[in-house]
Parts: C-alpha cells; sequence; structure tokens
C-alpha cells in the first residue's frame, strides 16, 4: 500500500489535538503516524500525518473542515525529507555486550546510557532504517521501544 | 469617559443583542445563571422549555424557517448533555445555531464538579466549532466569531462554554469586529474553469437531471434554479431537505427520490446521462447502494462543503460554491444555448403517468395518512410552515404535500431525531406569529417531547399539531412485517394511552379528535379557526398502512416495490 504525508499547520490552541484526533477516528482513516510540535511561527503547530493514498483525499478535507486546521500541504512522495527518532533499551550480558554495542553504532545508532544489563540507544532516520534496527537488535532483547513519530518535509528541488 | 465595566453575564447578553438575536430559547440552571439575570431586563424574547433537548430543537425550527441564527441557552452539565441530541441533529442537516452553555468555574473544572460535564469535549463530533471561553473579555468577540462560523459557509452548530466565574468576572465591553479567522475560509465563488467543463457536458447531455437538496435552501437560491430549470428545460428532484427548494406541481418538479421517493424521481436519476447535483451529499437514503445508483450517469457535483465532493460518488465535474454562485454561473455560461430535452421529458411524463403516486381512503375504513394529509392542505394556507417527525408519517407528508417555497418544510432529515416535531415548530411559530404553523407527527415521536406543548400553551405560541396515531412505532412495524416475519417486537404504543385530547386540555391546549373520514373536513375547519391557543389534533389512523414505494436500505434502485405485492421480488 502506498503511503501519503500530510504537513499540517495548526492553530495552537487547546484542544486542537483532541480535534484532529477525533475527526480522524470517527471518519475510520488509516492513520500510520502522526505526530505534534511547535513551529518557528508563534502560535503555530505543525503536524506530520502519515495516512493511506487511498483515504487521503478525504482526510485532507475533513480535517480542512475544522477551524483550528490552517493549511494541509500533501508532501511529494519522490521529494520529500523524512525522519522519526527512536529510544531502543537493549538487554545485555558480558558475552554479548561487545557485539551490540558495536552493531548498533554502525547502524548509526548512538549509545545514550549503559548499564550492567541493559543498553539504550538513540537512533534517528527513516522509519525503514528504525525499523531495520530493530530487526536487528530483537535478537539480543529489547527491552522497551519508543519512537517519536515520523515528520517530514519537503525539499526545495 | 471610562466605560463601565460589565460581569461575562452582561456581555453575553449585550453580545447577543449585538448581534441582533431578538429570540433565544433555554432551560436555566447553576452555572448559566448569572446569565439569566441580564436577561430579565432585555428585550430579547427568552422561550422557557420544558427539555433541554427541546430548546434545542426550537432554536434549529427557529432557523430553519428563517434561514437565520438560532440561539439556544443552557446549563452545565445535564443542561448540555441534554442539548446534544439537537446539536447533533443541526449538524447533520446544516442549521444555523449558536448554544450557550454555563459551565463549573474554570478552578474546579475537571475535578468532577457537582454537575460538571466535558460539553466541549462532548459536543467536539457534534457541532460544526466550539468554544471554551477563559476570559470575560473575549465574550463579545467570541460571539460574534461563533455566529459568522455558524450561518456562513455549511451552516452548522457552534456551541460556546462558559464557566460560571467568568460569567461573574467585569470586563470592558470591546466592540467585537470581524476579524479573519486564519483556518476559515468558505469558497463561495464557483471557479470559472469549471462551470465551463459543467456547461460542456450539460450541452452534450441527451438526459440532464437536477438532483437538488438543502444547499438551495441555504443557499437561497429557490429564484436561480427555477429559472435554471425552466429556462433549459431541465427536470429537478428535490431530496427531503430539499423539498421546497423548487415547487411542487411544476411540469418539471418530479420531487422526492429514494429508499420512500416516489417512482418517477427514483427512477429518472437511474435512466439520466447526467446528474447536476447541487447542494446535496448522496445520502445512503437516496443512493440505496451507490454501486447501483445513476450508473449511466456523469456527474456535476456543486458544494460548499469539498468534503461532500467525491466522498459517496465520484464527480466528473466537482465544483465548490455557494448553489447560487453556482446556478447564476451556469445560467450565464449557457447564455442562449437550447437543450433537447423534449423526449426525455417525455419519457419522464410516461413515467408519470405509469406510475402515479396512489393511496385509497375507504369510505368507511380507517383514515389513511395521505387521505388525511391531501385534506388538511386544501384548507391550509399556501405559506403554512409544516413541521414533521421521523417515520412513516414524515416520508407520507414527503410524497403527498404540495411545497411551493423553501423553509416551508422543516424535519429532521439527517440524524431522523424523533421529538423534533413538535419543539421546532413552537421555534418556527415563534418566529413567524402570523403565518400557520403545523406540526405533523407520529404518535411515536410526539411522545419523546410532547411536554413542550406546554412551552407552547404558557408562551402563547398557537401552533396547531396532527398526531397521527397509529398506536404504533409505525416505521418500525413496516420493517417487522417486510424483514422479521411480523414479529411486533416493542414497536406497537397503543391507540388510546394517552388520551391525546385530554392530554392536550391539560397541558392548556385545545384537543379534539377524528377517527374516520366523515369527521375530518369539520375537525380540521375546528382546528383551524382557533387561534388564541395551541391545537391538538388526534388523528386516529389504519395501523397496517404501509410507506410505498420503498427500496430496502443497500438495495438497487432499479428494483422499486411499489406495493405489498411487489414485497415478493425481495
Ligand atoms: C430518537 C429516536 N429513537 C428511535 C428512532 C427509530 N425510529 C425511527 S421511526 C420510529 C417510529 C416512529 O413512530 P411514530 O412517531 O409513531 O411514527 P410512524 O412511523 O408511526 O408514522 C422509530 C422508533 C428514531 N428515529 N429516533
Ligand atoms: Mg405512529
Amino acid at each position: 500500500m502506498s503511503e501519503r504525508i500530510l504537513s499540517v499547520l495548526v492553530e495552537d490552541k487547546p484542544g486542537v489535538l483532541a480535534r484532529i484526533s477525533s475527526t480522524i477516528s470517527r471518519r475510520g482513516f488509516n492513520i500510520n503516524s502522526l505526530s505534534v510540535g511547535p513551529t518557528n511561527i508563534d502560535g503555530r503547530s505543525k503536524m506530520t500525518i502519515v495516512t493511506e493514498l487511498e483515504s487521503v483525499e478525504q482526510v485532507k478535507k475533513q480535517l480542512n473542515k475544522l477551524i483550528n486546521v490552517i493549511k494541509i500541504v500533501e508532501l511529494d512522495p519522490d521529494n520529500t525529507i523524512e525522519s522519526e527518532v527512536l529510544l531502543m533499551k537493549v538487554s545485555i550480558n558480558k558475552d554479548s555486550q561487545t557485539s551490540v554495542i558495536e552493531k548498533a553504532n554502525l547502524s548509526g545508532a548512538k549509545s545514550v546510557d549503559v548499564g550492567q544489563d541493559y543498553a539504550v540507544f538513540e537512533l534517528t532516520g527513516t522509519s525503514k532504517e528504525l525499523k531495520k534496527f530493530e530487526n536487528l537488535m530483537k535478537p539480543f532483547g529489547i527491552i522497551e521501544m519508543i519512537r517519536g513519530g515520523r515528520i517530514a518535509i519537503q525539499s526545495n528541488l | 469617559m471610562e466605560e463601565k465595566l460589565l460581569s461575562g453575564a452582561e456581555l453575553v447578553i449585550r453580545g447577543l443583542e449585538h448581534l441582533k438575536v431578538s429570540t433565544i430559547f433555554g432551560v436555566p440552571g447553576g452555572a448559566i445563571l448569572p446569565a439569566y439575570d441580564p436577561l430579565y431586563d432585555s428585550p430579547i424574547r427568552h422561550i422557557l422549555a420544558r427539555h433541554e433537548q427541546g430548546s434545542g430543537h426550537m432554536a434549529e425550527g427557529y432557523a430553519q424557517a428563517t434561514g437565520e441564527l438560532g440561539v439556544v441557552i443552557a446549563t452545565s452539565g445535564p443542561g448540555a448533555t441534554n442539548l446534544i441530541t439537537s446539536l447533533n441533529n443541526a449538524l447533520m442537516d446544516s442549521t444555523p445555531l449558536l448554544a450557550i452553555t454555563g459551565q463549573v468555574a474554570t478552578e474546579a473544572i475537571g475535578n468532577d464538579a457537582f454537575q460538571e460535564a466535558y460539553t466541549v469535549g462532548l459536543t467536539m463530533a457534534a457541532t460544526k466549532h466550539n468554544y471554551l471561553i477563559t476570559d470575560a473579555s473575549e465574550i463579545p468577540q467570541v460571539l460574534l466569531e461563533a455566529k459568522h462560523i455558524a450561518t456562513t459557509g455549511r451552516p452548522g452548530p457552534v456551541l460556546v462554554d462558559i464557566p460560571k466565574d467568568i460569567l461573574n468576572q467585569k470586563a470592558k465591553w470591546i466592540e467585537p469586529k470581524l476579524v479573519d479567522l486564519p483556518g476559515y475560509k468558505p469558497t463561495l465563488d464557483a471557479n470559472p474553469k469549471m462551470i465551463q467543463q459543467a456547461v460542456n457536458l450539460i450541452k452534450d447531455s441527451k438526459k440532464p437531471l437536477l438532483y437538488v437538496g438543502g444547499g438551495i435552501i441555504h443557499s437561497k437560491a429557490n429564484i436561480e434554479l427555477f429559472d435554471l430549470a425552466q429556462k433549459f428545460n431541465i427536470p429537478v428532484v428535490t431530496t427531503l431537505m430539499g423539498r421546497g427548494a423548487f415547487p411542487d406541481g411544476h411540469e418539471l418538479c418530479l420531487g422526492m427520490p429514494g429508499m420512500h421517493g416516489n417512482y418517477t424521481a427514483t427512477t429518472s436519476i437511474q435512466n439520466s446521462d447526467l446528474l447536476i447535483a447541487i447542494g446535496v451529499r448522496f445520502d445512503d437514503r437516496v443512493t440505496a447502494n451507490p454501486k447501483f445508483f445513476a450508473q449511466n450517469a456523469k456527474v456535476i457535483h456543486a458544494d460548499i462543503d469539498p468534503a461532500e465532493i467525491g466522498k459517496v460518488r465520484d464527480a466528473e465535474v466537482p465544483i465548490v460554491g455557494d448553489a447560487k454562485s453556482v446556478i447564476k454561473g451556469l445560467i450565464d455560461k449557457l447564455g442562449d444555448t437550447k437543450l433537447e430535452t423534449s423526449n426525455w421529458i417525455q419519457e419522464i411524463n410516461e413515467m408519470r403517468e405509469s406510475y402515479p403516486l396512489t393511496f385509497t381512503q375507504d369510505e368507511d375504513g380507517p383514515l389513511k395518512v395521505p387521505y388525511v394529509l391531501e385534506e388538511l392542505q386544501k384548507m391550509s394556507e399556501d405559506d403554512s410552515i409544516v413541521v414533521s417527525g421521523v417515520g412513516q408519517h414524515q416520508m407520507w407528508i414527503s410524497l403527498h404535500w404540495k411545497f411551493t417555497k423553501p423553509n416551508t418544510w422543516l424535519n429532521s432529515g439527517g440524524l431522523g431525531t424523533m421529538g423534533y416535531s413538535l419543539p421546532a415548530a413552537i421555534g418556527a411559530k415563534a418566529a413567524y406569529p402570523d403565518r400557520q404553523v403545523l406540526s405533523l407527527d407520529g404518535d411515536g415521536c410526539f411522545q419523546m417531547t410532547c411536554q413542550e406543548l406546554i412551552t407552547a400553551s404558557t408562551e402563547n405560541i398557537p401552533l396547531k399539531i396532527v398526531v397521527f396515531n397509529n398506536g404504533n412505532h409505525g416505521m418500525v412495524r413496516q420493517w417487522q412485517k417486510i424483514f422479521y416475519k411480523n414479529r411486533f417486537s416493542a414497536s406497537e404504543l397503543t391507540h388510546h394511552t394517552p388520551d391525546y385530547v385530554k392530554l392536550a386540555e391539560a397541558m392548556g391546549a385545545v384537543g379534539l379528535r377524528m377517527e374516520q373520514k366523515s369527521e375530518v373536513k369539520d375537525v380540521f375547519e375546528k382546528m383551524l379557526e382557533i387561534n388564541d391557543k395551541p391545537v391538538l389534533v388526534d388523528c386516529v389512523v389504519d395501523p397496517d398502512d404501509m410507506v410505498f414505494p420503498m427500496v430496502p436500505a443497500g438495495g438497487s434502485n432499479d428494483v422499486i416495490i411499489l406495493n405489498e405485492e411487489d414485497l415478493k421480488k425481495i
């Protein structure tokens, strides 16, 4: 299935996230990822919503009806810079320690905390890269994992 | 001169006066009580409903009859939750409504305080937009914005929730000004390129059909629609929400299509090669199974709400814009074009002759709703406002009543809310005290909000009510006959309890009753003569009558059941 990424500029008002998620669940849209954060403009936040191609038109139109939604841009799939952050706690022991950390670092992950029997890694990348890293670490035992939600920006090219 | 500080409550009332609101509907209570105090001195008329659902429907009826904003006011907690049905109803039927609710004090919010409900959260999906006020000085501006949002674009309900401490907080009156809302810019003017594309399709079409609905009425575009249809000879179907947008009785008017639409309207859509859909949303009650809907037709779909276009059916030509601007654009661009539609109209007229809407009223048999309706229409005024409940009687009214003007047919189309009729009729009569307002209701519906008859009596709102008393949730009974082998589970109400005549009298109205054909004229004469009190007619009708035509839910509009015999088809 083909994905589409929407970059949604909203007024930073109480309840705006609730309005957006309520609209999405009320209409039964499939959403693969949603993230929200402040922008460089005062009083404006940006949401990145990843949805499926089939629902993208309706998602855009229904969200546009919300008074607090200012602008929705559908990013050009071939011209998008995408990123997501991941934090992962992996179990280690004396035998595995070196190999785990080495593998992680080779994948571009940073070890941010290493204890007796665990290591915490941070990795930034596309969702594909994060998935690959997860698969790589699985055999060692993932204790906990969090992903920050995908964000994306259009390139000027 | 230093301007005097006003309380939040005074700002609410002054704000409403500033918006030229003349009538509001409501029920008081703790959290909203501060606002009722300045209301006491205001020229605004407050109509005290007996239930908040009723007050909401009254405001809807007022708005639907006038085409202007309806205003309702309620207290926190149960007051607000009781309003929700009417808010959702207004959302579905695009009725401009402003609801003001009291809320517990700012400090108490979130603590499960007495009569606290999360009103903004509960009504998020039942309103076009809502607000929680955090400072009294915002009140005039928010009220103006709320009215703007409620009445422009695709109209709808807007709720403003005001905590009690804010109602008591002092602030300056700052003259509200309509500022740009960055996220709200409805497109009104149709794109000329799209109009041109539409015109190209129309010129190529042999069987064009105007499929129009509530959008025409909201846009006050009935005159333009009339010109378009008349000048280019295009037949028109009017949906349940669009009845009255084009005059019944006109040769080009085919009436209501759909689940209980008349044969010709429904079949003309199926046979058309071009649907010119304006202010409609391809509702499932019109399309049945969309796969089989108008399979041979191209679609021009014009709506002020872009989200409606392509939601159910893809359009060859999508046009975002206000119905009036769209129609004017079409008329302009069509210019002197002559459309050759006479064969098409002949095909339609033959259908009309072969499949007329019929009913039989036996001389001594039980009364049939269509017969009663025909008699009543003969005796009632041309511009009377008809307000229906939901069920069989609603479909019969829409099928058999001749609507010739917009805003004279009020009903709950999208949500199908039983209990809507009486309070909505009260709202309409409050707006037009000199016009005839007829609440034509089912017995089941009437029982849902009948306490509002007390409101009508005590507030001196002398409307007419006809309760079609078939002793049943007739529409439910009809489905049980067709789909559940006559197993009438929980659909019987009984004809005799309550005694509607006594009930009417107890509530300060006049009660009359008719049971036979011979009584119909006399009783309606009496009803129409009484103008100083509400009058209720208990109209005892056949419990076994069924509404036809019918297309079962999810079926194809090519298979129309015309009578009981036809039921074997399914
Ligand atoms: C609030 C609400 N509850 C339930 C229904 C389901 N329903 C639709 S029509 C109907 C029966 C209506 O009965 P009545 O008012 O007597 O009208 P009739 O069909 O007999 O003309 C019911 C129960 C509804 N539409 N609204
Ligand atoms: Mg009934």
